[in-house]
């Protein structure tokens, strides 16, 4: 299991684009995906569920990565979130 | 041949294929399904087609808008994929034996509460989105039509009435003529068929059923009738009606390049009613003088949020820009009444007409009302630019905008942004505002008379409820002295009045306004050569 802290920099947050394009980066992995905001959970690969967890910018997210292919593809997740977040 | 009557509110012939306009029904039916596979399969080609429409919709307004606009329509594509809300329709349909529309009904319902209930400003707002979809998908599955585009070629499109909201997505060059069963002559459908010169009918005998999907048709403008899978005989008379008054309107080209001058010399400024920047075509086309009325509520109604500033200011300069120097008057946000837009979450009123609307919400919405003047004062930079407020009644009203304006003027100077010059005027179209107008001219440029709304406040007669439509008299005395007061008190203090309702394209009342000493006269676009015409017979 891989996991990363990343605090978000976006200024609405982890909104609806992001989170849509963050499930479709998940659904290139084999891995499973959890973001932890602290007090939920959710499958990064279910846009609404994160959404649902209203991260806010300068929140602090945990994201975990288990599975097969977690090497990728932590580092490409964790390239996603600092790209579009 | 099937003949059906209405009520034409344009003189013209169209010959075409029908496109049915059916919005999507407002009550979801409850039903229990045996057959579950099948029901589980009809969500699914529904939202097959829901997605296909979305990444059309995508690319389209990446075309037309950019990218920032177009990204909702991805957004909803993603949304429409989410496992969650799939797995609830699912479990609906297989678990509890439900029709596909009732699931996903549900389901846009539960995931809407729970954005609802977020303390999240932005993920509110996103329950609105949750809801938007799964209408489209809901419309699918019971049968709505609601994209004339979808068509190959031009139509006649046939609805039950028509929105302003609707009409606002139609590509105006796919549309022929409108016939709908509902609508009044002066009702929004019957304003833009005017804008668009396009035959169309209200209050048709007809309902908008799918059996006349595709059949061929003709809208007869001058006798108000529908002929549906016309004869040849019928067909060839149609035509050469056509033909007639294809060729009067050829004749009226002549008037191209002409002045708007009266016998006596009175030049008449001829102007046109606009209600959106493609309309600006049609201006030109006509050989305008300028624009008497730019509404600017397509910038709201064609949205799902509030327009920007950026939006705003684009659209604004670029109908100064084109107009190159020719005076366009802007009128400031005018909604509520019949015309409702979601996002602003106004509440629902028992008589619209007297209620929340227009000047009253800026005034109320500062913030709103703020946004516009911004986009407005720096778009004055490119052209003539006037601006005009609607429904006044008061000269505390007029005191307070002129400040507002003032300090909008005062706070883009601090940020080193370039205002113009610009007129600022009213609209007249309360009685309270015509007979007040000794004290209100001097506080403007300009009054411009609304004739609809100045005849519907002014007899307490409903412009939109089509069985007062006989009741409804713009020639009513009432009215005429209203309008004569309003132009005197403009005179007396240095400003000039114009009228950019209805009435200023009535040919039989052309004369009267000249003698009353209107200053402009601001009609659709296709009635400015006819009018031209009719003023230098004055």
């Amino acid at each position: 299991m891989k996991s990363f802290t990343y605090t978000i920099q976006d200024e609405l947050g982890i909104h609806a684009r992001p989170a849509g394009l963050l499930a479709k980066a998940v659904g290139a992995h084999k891995s499973t995906v959890v973001i932890d905001s602290g007090a939920k959970k959710a499958d990064a690969k279910r846009l609404m569920a994160v959404m649902s967890l209203g991260v806010k910018k300068g929140d602090i997210v945990t994201v975990t990565v288990e599975g097969e292919d977690e090497d990728v593809a932590a580092a490409a997740i964790e390239e996603f979130f600092r790209t579009n977040l | 041949m099937i003949v059906k009557e209405g009520r034409s509110v344009f003189k013209g012939v169209a010959t075409g294929r029908i496109f049915v306009y059916r919005k999507a029904q407002t009550a979801v039916s409850r039903e229990q399904v045996t057959d579950t596979a099948a029901e589980l399969e009809r969500y699914e080609n529904a939202k097959r087609k829901a997605l296909d429409q979305l990444k059309g919709l995508y690319e389209k307004a990446l075309r037309d808008v950019g990218e920032e606009e177009a990204m909702i329509f991805d957004v909803h594509q993603m949304l429409l994929d989410d496992p969650d809300y799939n797995d609830s329709i699912h479990s609906i349909i297989e678990n509890d034996r439900m029709n596909a529309e009732y699931a996903v009904f549900m389901t846009g319902e539960q995931l809407a509460a729970m954005f609802l209930n977020m303390d999240n400003e932005y993920m509110r707002g996103r329950a609105a989105d949750v809801k938007d979809i799964s209408e489209r998908v809901m419309s699918i599955l019971n049968g709505a039509q609601t994209d004339p585009e979808a068509m190959p070629e031009p139509v006649i499109v046939l609805a039950e009435d028509l929105a302003p909201s609707e009409t606002v997505q139609f590509d105006k060059s796919k549309i022929l003529a409108i016939v709908t069963q509902k609508g009044s002559a002066n009702s929004h459908t019957a304003i833009l068929a005017r804008t668009m010169n396009i035959p169309s009918l209200v209050m048709t005998d007809i309902e908008p059923d799918l059996a006349y999907q595709g059949r061929r048709a003709v809208v007869d403008g001058f006798a108000g009738l529908l002929y549906i899978d016309p004869d040849e005989e019928t067909m060839a008379r149609m035509i050469e009606k056509k033909g007639g008054a294809d060729a009067k309107r050829a004749l009226l080209q002549e008037m191209k390049g002409k002045e708007s001058v009266t016998k006596g010399g009175k030049h008449i400024h001829l102007y046109s009613n606009i209600g959106s920047v493609e309309d600006v075509d049609a201006v030109l086309e006509n050989d305008s003088e300028g624009i008497g009325l730019f509404r600017s509520e397509f910038l709201y109604l064609g949205c799902d949020d509030y327009p920007d500033e950026e939006l705003q200011f684009e659209a604004y300069r670029t109908v100064l820009s084109r107009m190159g120097g020719r005076k366009v008057i802007i009128r400031t946000l005018d909604i509520g009444a019949d015309k409702q837009i979601d996002y602003f979450n106004l509440p629902k009123e028992e008589n619209p007409a007297l209620g929340f609307r227009a000047i009253h919400i800026c005034l109320t919405r500062e913030d709103v009302f703020r946004t516009q003047l911004r986009a407005l004062l720096r778009a004055s930079v490119y052209g003539a630019l006037a601006i005009m407020f609607p429904m006044i009644i008061s000269v505390k009203e007029v005191v307070r905008i002129r400040r507002l304006v003032e300090e909008v003027r005062l706070e883009l100077e601090r940020e080193n942004i370039r205002v113009g010059e610009f007129e600022l005027g009213i609209m007249i179209e309360t009685p309270a505002a015509a007979l007040i107008s000794d004290q209100l001219a001097p506080l403007v440029d300009f009054f411009s008379i609304g004739s609809n709304d100045l005849t519907q406040y002014t007899l307490a007669i409903d412009r939109q409820n089509p069985s007062l439509d006989d009741f409804f008299d713009p020639h009513h005395e009432a009215v005429l002295r209203l309008i004569q007061t309003t132009c005197e008190n403009a005179h007396r203090h240095g400003a000039w009045c114009g009228i950019c309702g209805e009435l200023g394209a009535d040919m039989e009342m052309t004369a009267k306004f000249i003698q009353m000493g209107i200053d402009e006269l601001s009609v659709s676009p296709g009635c400015t050569l006819e009018l031209r015409k009719r003023i230098r017979e004055c």
